[in-house]
């Protein structure tokens, strides 16, 4: 008797067998997310020599260090944002065609590139040799090579390139997920494009556009093979990514590593946080107009 | 102490005169499919107007081509003698209902209405005081401040109501309005729409798929079907003189029967139609030796059993309160609908005739 009814209660609550089911990606979660990051955690908080806190004390006060914070939100702030003000008009357009699924295929067809392929072609596209210095200078547009390689610049085009299918994908969903109603509705009331873009989509776009936000800044932040193939690792171009690489795997002080990467995480964490609240201000219910 | 408030609401539009609605050669075609196919109409300032028909017959095409959401193929649109075909749909000023109401959602319901005049510059207190009389009329004044997702679906409805006829517009477009409405509701709202219409005089054009809607609101009604107007006329001349076989069909007239005409005498034939010889009332100009089709209402088609009608099977029954009604199979495969006294089980061989005057005579296929 008691062994029905507590299945029963248990049941009331949601939980049955069905429950189960969720045991193998929990799993997963533990063992590869929870675990490293309380390892990380705790690794960065025990260094070999020194209290507790010594790791971030180094990386707070060595200026070669701390600079890479600046540096990565320097690559990652510009290129999330130059990829959302592409993304957007863009999935407008395409939101409006009948061959959406060709130009979509196309648009997305990068993500399918890996970095180091990516990097490649940049370098010998636009480097001083490439293509695209050889037919400015062609039709003389250009009397020297411009750099953009090796630079800010050539991590720059690569992260963008990559990271504008995402940023483009998520953006065509919420932009489609608009009842097009909505829009002929302002336009019969008297709101010509431009008015009906501010007025009414904006703010029914903003957050999905900060979510978008979010997912592209993360994505960006966390380069490292292109800021070290196609920048300049030394210099301008040393993010954070490279600065807890090289502490964990030049200097073999995995501690270190571990509390620049708690550091990477508290600052995108940071950014996400200030966007998502900035978009707790905005509407944020459904976006079909009717009740269905 | 308060100031007592004025005595009446000023109304939302001043009657100003709705606007006389031309529609020429209307055409509309996507790839090689003709929507609208040649759509002439001339609607007189102030009427309302019903277009009907299948949903595919073209009937919202037509709608969105006058407000200027697509673009026509061919033809012209008038208002008041202008052209306004060019015209993109935010220079048109008419007013538009959706049948997704196509409501603002970060608006409060205040907004939604207010949302017209600010596109036209009308702020302050004339714009208020316009959104406050269309919520009035709309009896929605209470809800002023609330986000369209709190409200229900009829309220929902009468927002857009309200936010298209704030602007005054000379023409009022309706899509399917009340569809998406329960029907008791949808019984209520019938009514406020034409008071609301009777009051502000504007040219209204509602588009619907039921013609009990159509018959109960319009001043006219234009059928439609495969992209071409059959018939234009009043609710009654419709409902008891159909001239097209589909205009009939969407009438009511569920019974079609084909056959040959056997006699012709003034506005009345004989039609030999599954097996019995049948009179009715010609609504289309046949001769003897035409293929045609016999039409009824299931109310008007009786079963008499007594063999002097068209012998059927019956199919099934159901009770309809006052009588039952019932579907049964000519010999020919026709499905025939009709009214009996009592109930015949399933299989029964019957034989059911037209009420006297009742049946309709259409040209029919070769």
């Amino acid at each position: 008797m008691s062994d029905t009814s507590l299945r029963v209660r248990l049941a009331a609550k949601g939980l049955d067998g069905t429950t189960l089911m969720v045991v193998p990606g929990l799993l997963v979660i533990l063992a590869l997310f929870i675990y490293p990051f309380v390892y990380g955690v705790i690794d960065s908080l025990t260094p070999a020599e020194g209290a507790w806190y010594t790791n971030y004390v180094t990386f707070f006060t060595d200026q070669f260090q701390y600079r890479t914070i600046g540096a990565t939100l320097w690559l990652a702030l510009p290129v999330t944002i130059v990829n959302l003000a592409l993304a957007l008009p863009i999935a407008f357009r395409v939101r409006l065609m009948t061959r959406q699924r060709l130009l979509t295929t196309i648009l997305v067809l990068p993500v399918t590139l890996g970095t180091v392929f990516i990097a490649d072609g940049l370098l010998t596209f636009l480097g001083p040799q490439g293509w695209f210095n050889r037919t400015l200078i062609l039709i003389g547009i250009l009397d020297t090579p411009i750099k953009l390689t090796n630079n800010y610049w050539g991590v720059f085009a690569s992260l963008l390139i990559s990271g504008f299918p995402f940023a483009f994908l998520l953006t065509l969903s919420y932009v489609t997920g608009i009842d097009p109603a909505i829009e002929q509705a302002a336009a019969t009331l008297g709101a010509n494009a431009r008015r009906r873009f501010t007025k009414v989509f904006l703010p029914l776009l903003v957050p999905g556009l900060a979510v978008t936000f979010c997912l592209s800044f993360v994505q960006a932040f966390a380069v490292f093979p292109s800021a070290v193939l196609l920048g300049a690792p030394a210099g301008p171009t040393r993010v954070i990514s490279i600065a807890a690489y090289q502490a964990a795997f030049e200097q073999y002080n995995h501690s270190l590593g571990s509390a620049i990467a708690i550091i990477m995480g508290i600052v995108e964490l940071l950014i996400v946080a200030a966007v998502l609240t900035l978009r707790s201000f905005f509407y944020r219910g459904p976006v079909a107009g009717t009740k269905g | 102490m308060v100031s007592p408030a004025p005595l009446s609401t000023p109304p939302v539009a001043q009657p100003k005169q709705g606007a006389k609605l031309e529609l020429v050669g209307l055409r509309r075609a996507f790839g090689a499919y003709k929507a609208l196919d040649g759509i002439d109409l001339a609607i007189e300032p102030g009427e309302f107007i019903a277009l009907l028909g299948p949903s595919g017959c073209g009937k919202s095409t037509a709608l969105n081509c006058i407000a200027g959401l697509l673009p026509l193929t061919g033809g012209e649109i008038r208002v008041g003698g202008q052209r306004i075909d060019q015209l993109e749909p935010e220079k048109r000023g008419f007013g538009m209902v959706f049948q997704s109401y196509a409501l603002f959602p970060h608006m409060s319901v205040r907004r939604n209405v207010g949302f017209g005049l600010a596109m036209q510059g009308i702020k302050g207190a004339e714009a208020d005081r316009r959104i406050e009389a269309a919520l009035n009329l709309v009896r929605l004044g209470l809800q002023a401040d609330k986000l369209p997702g709190q409200l229900s679906g009829g309220q929902q409805q009468r927002v857009a109501i309200a936010r298209a006829i704030v602007i005054r517009p000379p023409v009022v477009l309706m899509d399917e309005p009340l569809s998406n409405l329960d029907a008791k509701l949808r019984l209520e709202m019938r009514a406020d729409i034409r008071a609301i219409h009777d009051q502000i005089g504007s040219t209204t054009i509602y588009v619907t798929h039921d013609q009990d809607e159509a018959l109960s609101m319009a001043d006219r009604i234009v059928v439609m079907s495969q992209g071409h107007i059959r018939q234009i006329g009043t609710p009654e001349d419709l409902y008891m003189r159909p001239n097209h076989v589909d205009v009939a069909d969407f009438m009511g007239f569920r019974t079609r029967v084909t056959g040959r005409i056997t006699a012709v005498s003034g506005d009345q034939a004989q039609i030999d139609a599954a097996g019995a010889t049948i009179t009715g009332t010609i609504r289309e100009p046949v001769s003897v030796g035409d293929p045609a089709v016999l039409s009824a209402r299931p109310e008007d088609l009786i079963a008499v059993g007594d063999g002097s009608g068209i012998p059927v099977t019956v199919k099934s029954m159901e009770y309809r309160g006052r009588a039952f009604f019932g579907a049964a199979e000519a010999h020919n495969g026709a499905e025939v609908h009709f009214r009996s006294d009592s109930l015949l089980p399933r299989g029964t061989a019957t034989s059911v005739r037209p009420a006297e005057g009742r049946a309709l005579i259409f040209r029919g296929d070769a």
